[in-house]
């Protein structure tokens, strides 16, 4: 099971962060402090996965964008870390080359693309245009 | 796809989050942050209806400042407000607010639930969607009760919208995480695990996170899904890449979805259906053929993809651990891996392959791989995948590669990373024990151990050591020679010296006739290492010192000296103060004998499960207790008792006197009274302390460094025993085999008559160890039994020939170890006879059978009472019916000396009176004893007569049979 998705910049400051286990406030900025000084300080020749406590991290990073997922031991781990590649195609396909500017400014757009790929700490949807279905209603909606 | 403007027209949260990017320090965003909140804060209480645009607005603002890690402790009830937004965007952060920032005890549950249900009922499948997303996040009991049944309909409704099936499908699963008991299936199963059919894979994907947690609970209800599951998956394995279009990543076929399918069947053993494990079986293979052919992409993607339902295929292959073609076609898969260029590859078969390794199908596969696994180890460049390889090889290890196994990742400790070392030196230690052949080479990698990475040899290691090395007698000279060659290091560790020391100490004497390691030699080496040590480490050296004047008293007046100086008898510290003081005085007034008993040569540890092995179970999880602390204890206990405080003891009557239930309560009510807390007294002996590890109990009590007093808190069996009182009709309980009750019994029973603690019985096979303590009229008695040979006492049982009920002792008691019963006594009226104690057990094949009065006498239920001169005459006036007192005249038998009697009488639990009788050389008590029915007041004189070596014994009791009994008890005492 998925336990977050964490978005941070090479800075460390969180630009998306999705939790499927109730964390509290002062105990998640320590752990995204933790988990982003862990993810961050790797080089690229190391492995994508970081034991972390009682579970694992799945890490990848784009530009200067790292995206990290806590992950419960019994996930899989590779694809996690391609479902983190299919988060950002379907950014980048909705934002036409998504930057993080981007993210930050449409902050619930990501949620909502979010929210359809995984729920609960489970993926549900990986396909890209049933992914984007309710934005691209939203987008109609607005135009129209 | 429309470009997406910065902020979507909502410029005012644009400029928000432009302003906290260009904040130059954290306390510019800080300021900018609260200045918002304020600005936020006045618009929600301002008096200006705000619409939804702009409540929309502030909530999503509010929503980033959460993101930065500040808390938000309002707007909620705007984000409510949203919900009933027609809205899509409004209605959207509403629900974003609420399952990021409202948690389930939320007073607004109720306001929340409302816009759900409205929402469920709408029939707009996109606000459908949002409200169960809702209910998933929040999952809040409330929720649950309002919206438990209604979420399986929309579930399996034919009408319903793909997409809010998915919804409702993790909505339902969140619920029956948070309230199973809400959640009822019964009517659905079925149709629940046909959803595994869908036309729809979005569909399947989702309801496969609901089947997966439903047959985990619930696996025969679910059994249906195996057969399902495996269509479904032959289906999505056997198509070509273009079938499923959309599902399809970078060629590969619908690769989260096969991953969930392989995982949901993870939950089940093979399919026992012929034909389904045919199909079954042939995907596995199609899976890892795969794997063989080229690629139809170089992006790392397709690969990716395709791995990731390769190492699911393997896992369930493993998991399965039924079909040895398919486990070793996994390994030689896994086997590629671990030279491939891909990190992430490598890191992932070292972690599969560690599975491998414990199947009896794949063992010797994954043992081929053994030098590129060893080459990892040694050249990875990433930590974490050095560990894996240090696992892997852990893993594969078995007698045939231990020897090279265990001597690379010594070699390999040299230079390892200091986060795994302990885990490293504790995974050495375990395999040079697990597969030691001849205990040098077992002797020699632990030194080496402590040599390479000393800091990281935690105290369980070095204890094991020293366990085996006593353990086993052939080794014991070996042993004394390598530490004393590795104490020869201008500098070593001091777990070196620890080791050492104890090792000398024990075994000196066998390296002593070479005169390059003749006992000074020996000490001079040890006491070079003594003024670096910590304390700890220092009194373990001068337990050794003393065990050294035992072993070779040439030493002794060096030692002595060394003993004598300021330095040790005015040490700071006080263990180290008393050691020294109370070894100097040992060995200068203790004869030869009584030293060589003392400092007798330590007994063999009890065999059990490694303390090293409980330790890495520890640090891999919780849950495994730590056995070596009680080890520990146990060797300080038998090195000699350092001087613990005996405190404890008026604690325990304390704790006694409090549990005392009232004259009414019940006769089986002591069971319940509060267990005695406090820890049994230290004048149980050395011979008990030798044996004061608990055995099999209670591993779990709390031991410090004289700890091992506590071992003995009555943890284990409770037995209620319950002394009838024994007039003279049942006085004679029937022994079952008289031939066995031991003649001299009664001279035990007499031993005991003044005092609680010690050896109750002893004889070759078994020693019976015995603490009592008693309040009023109840008293608890804990019996140890030890048994004294290596061999396991079977069908152990004990049984009290008294009206109890007794819970059985442990009926195997194992060589060497030790097991406790306690007895809970209450006395109901006076009584003559001691209870008797069947002792029964099985030594190779003889049964023994042992028959023992237990010491419980009348005195144990004195109650001391101080009273004046004038008191004790008039009531000795009162008690003056000829049968009320009796009366001996007997010969000493004992020393007569003032402070021995006034310790008997003491310990007869009377007040000793003084200043009550005319004669100062005369000795009177007074004392009530408490049965439960009556108190019998009793008064004792007694009379010495030094030149006589006689006693007059004078006894005045309230009741008669009470005279008569203490006077027979006591006339054996003097």
């Amino acid at each position: 099971m998925i336990k977050f998705v964490l978005m941070v910049n090479r800075q460390g400051q969180t630009r998306l962060s999705r939790y499927y286990d109730p964390v509290e406030l002062n105990r998640r900025t320590l752990l995204e402090n933790h988990v982003v000084h862990c993810c961050l300080s790797r080089r690229k020749d190391q492995c994508s996965f970081v034991e972390y406590k009682d579970f694992k991290l799945v890490y990848r990073q784009y530009a200067a964008l790292y995206i990290v997922v806590g992950v419960t031991d019994n996930e899989n781990e590779l694809s996690v870390y391609e479902l983190v590649h299919n988060f950002v195609e379907v950014l980048d396909k909705y934002f036409s080359r998504v930057s993080e500017l981007d993210i930050m400014f449409n902050l619930d757009r990501v949620h909502i693309i979010l929210d359809e790929m995984i729920q609960n700490g489970h993926v549900v949807e990986t396909n890209k245009s049933r992914i984007l279905a309710p934005l691209t209603a939203l987008n109609k909606m607005a135009d129209g | 796809m429309p470009a997406v403007s910065k902020g979507d027209g909502m410029r005012g949260l644009a400029v928000f989050i432009s302003d906290i990017r260009n904040c130059k320090s954290k306390e510019a965003e800080i300021k900018r942050i609260n200045k918002e909140l304020a600005n936020i804060r006045s618009k929600f209480k301002g008096d200006k209806a705000l619409d939804g645009y702009s409540k929309k607005k502030y909530v999503c603002k509010l929503l980033f400042i959460f993101l930065l890690g500040h808390d938000i402790d309002f707007g909620h009830m705007e984000a409510v407000n949203l919900l009933s937004s027609n809205k899509y965007t409004e209605k959207q952060i509403g629900y974003l607010f609420i399952s990021v920032l409202v948690n389930s005890n939320s007073e607004l549950i109720r306001l929340i639930n409302n816009a759900i249900k409205n929402d469920l009922s709408s029939r707009n499948p996109t606000f459908m969607c949002l409200a169960l997303h809702c209910i998933a996040n929040v999952g809040s009991r409330e929720m649950a009760e309002a919206f438990a049944s209604e979420i399986p309909r929309i579930l399996v409704a034919g009408d319903t919208m793909d997409s809010v099936k998915q919804s409702a499908a993790l909505c339902l699963l969140r619920l029956y995480k948070t309230s199973p008991d809400l959640v009822l299936m019964g009517e659905w199963t079925s149709r629940v695990v046909h959803l595994l059919n869908d036309q729809h894979m979005g569909v399947v994907t989702a309801a496969i996170s609901l089947i997966t947690c439903l047959s985990q609970k619930n696996p025969d209800e679910f059994k249906t899904c195996v057969s399902l599951a495996v269509s479904r998956l032959s289906r999505i394995v056997s198509s070509a890449s273009t079938d499923l279009q959309d599902y399809t990543y970078y060629f590969v076929p619908a690769p989260w979805l096969s991953c969930k399918l392989l995982r949901l069947l993870q939950c089940y053993p093979p399919p026992e259906d012929g034909a389904v494990k045919g199909r079954l079986v042939e995907c596995l293979e199609t899976i890892l053929n795969k794997a063989q052919e080229p690629p139809k992409s170089k992006k790392v993607q397709h690969s990716n993809a395709k791995n990731a339902i390769l190492f699911e295929a393997i896992s369930l292959i493993i998991h399965y651990d039924s079909e040895p073609n398919l486990l070793v076609r996994a390994c030689n898969q896994l086997g590629q891996f671990l030279q491939h260029r891909e990190t992430n590859l490598r890191y992932l078969a070292l972690e599969s392959m560690c599975t491998l390794a414990s199947s009896e199908f794949s063992h010797e596969a994954v043992k081929t791989h053994i030098e590129t696994v060893i080459n990892a180890l040694k050249t990875e460049r990433d930590v974490s995948v050095r560990q894996r390889a240090a696992d892997l090889l852990y893993a594969m290890c078995d007698r045939s590669n231990a020897k090279q196994i265990v001597a690379e990742m010594l070699s390999y400790l040299e230079t390892a990373d200091y986060s795994i070392r302990e885990e490293m030196v504790l995974k050495v230690a375990i395999l040079a024990e697990k597969y030691a052949v001849d205990y040098s080479w077992y002797v020699d990698t632990i030194l080496n151990l402590i040599r390479i990475a000393g800091d990281y040899v935690s105290e369980e290691v070095w204890y094991r050591v020293i366990q085996i090395v006593i353990n086993r007698d052939d080794v014991q000279g070996y042993a004394a020679k390598t530490v004393f060659e590795a104490l020869q290091a201008p500098a070593c560790h001091e777990n070196m010296v620890k080791v050492g020391g104890y090792i000398l100490g024990e075994f000196g004497n066998l390296i002593a006739g070479d005169p390059r390691s003749s006992p000074l030699v020996q000490f001079n080496l040890l006491h070079s290492k003594f003024h670096l040590c910590s304390v700890p480490t220092r009194a373990l050296l001068l337990s050794a010192y003393i065990k050294f004047i035992n072993l070779f008293p040439e030493t002794k007046a060096t030692i002595q000296e060394v003993l004598r100086c300021d330095s040790q008898i005015r040490n700071s510290d006080v263990e180290l103060q008393q050691r020294a003081v109370e070894y100097l005085k040992l060995s200068s007034i203790a004869s030869t004998d009584v030293l060589a008993t003392v400092l007798e040569e330590m007994p063999p540890f009890p065999e059990r499960e490694s303390s090293i092995l409980a330790k890495l179970k520890k640090k891999k999880g919780p849950g495994a207790v730590s056995v070596t602390d009680l080890e520990d204890s146990k060797r300080e206990g038998g090195e000699l008792n350092g001087g613990s405080d005996r405190g404890p003891d008026s604690g325990a009557m304390a704790a006694s006197n409090a549990s005392t239930p009232s004259p009414s309560a019940d006769l089986l009510g002591i069971r319940s009274a509060a267990p005695i807390g406090a820890a049994p007294t230290s004048a149980g002996s050395l011979l008990v302390d030798v044996f004061s590890e608990a055995g099999p109990a209670a591993p779990s009590a709390a031991v410090n460094d004289d700890g091992f007093l506590r071992d003995l808190e009555p943890t284990e069996t409770s037995d209620s025993l319950l002394v009838e009182g024994s007039g003279d009709s049942d006085s004679a309980p029937p022994s079952e085999d008289p031939a066995t009750l031991l003649s001299e019994a009664d001279e035990l029973l007499n031993k005991f008559v003044c005092k609680n603690n010690g050896v109750l019985f002893e004889n070759q096979l078994l020693q019976i160890g015995i603490k009592s303590e008693y309040r009023q009229n109840l008293g608890r008695m804990y019996l140890f039994y030890g048994n004294k040979t290596s061999v396991q006492f079977a069908s152990f049982t004990t049984t009290p020939q008294l009206n109890v009920q007794t819970k059985p002792v442990e009926p195997l008691v194992e060589g060497g170890a030790q097991i406790q019963q306690v007895l809970n006594i209450e006395c109901l009226t006076d009584f003559s006879e001691a209870p008797l104690l069947n002792i029964k057990f099985r030594y190779g094949g003889a049964l023994q059978n042992l028959s023992l009065k237990l010491p419980v006498t009348i005195n144990k239920f004195f109650q001391p009472t101080e009273m004046t001169s004038h008191d004790f005459f008039q009531r000795w006036k009162q008690l003056s019916l000829p049968q009320q007192e009796a009366q001996k005249i007997f010969k000493a038998n004992h020393s007569m000396d003032t402070e021995v009697l006034k310790a008997k009488l003491l310990g007869l639990g009377t007040a000793l009176l003084d200043d009550v009788d005319p004669n100062p050389e005369n000795y009177v008590c007074a004392g009530v004893i408490q049965t439960k029915g009556q108190q019998v007041g009793c008064l004792l004189r007694l009379e010495p007569n030094g030149q006589a070596q006689m006693y007059r014994l004078t006894l005045r009791c309230s009741k008669d049979s009470v005279s008569m009994r203490l006077c027979e008890l006591l006339a054996q005492q003097f």
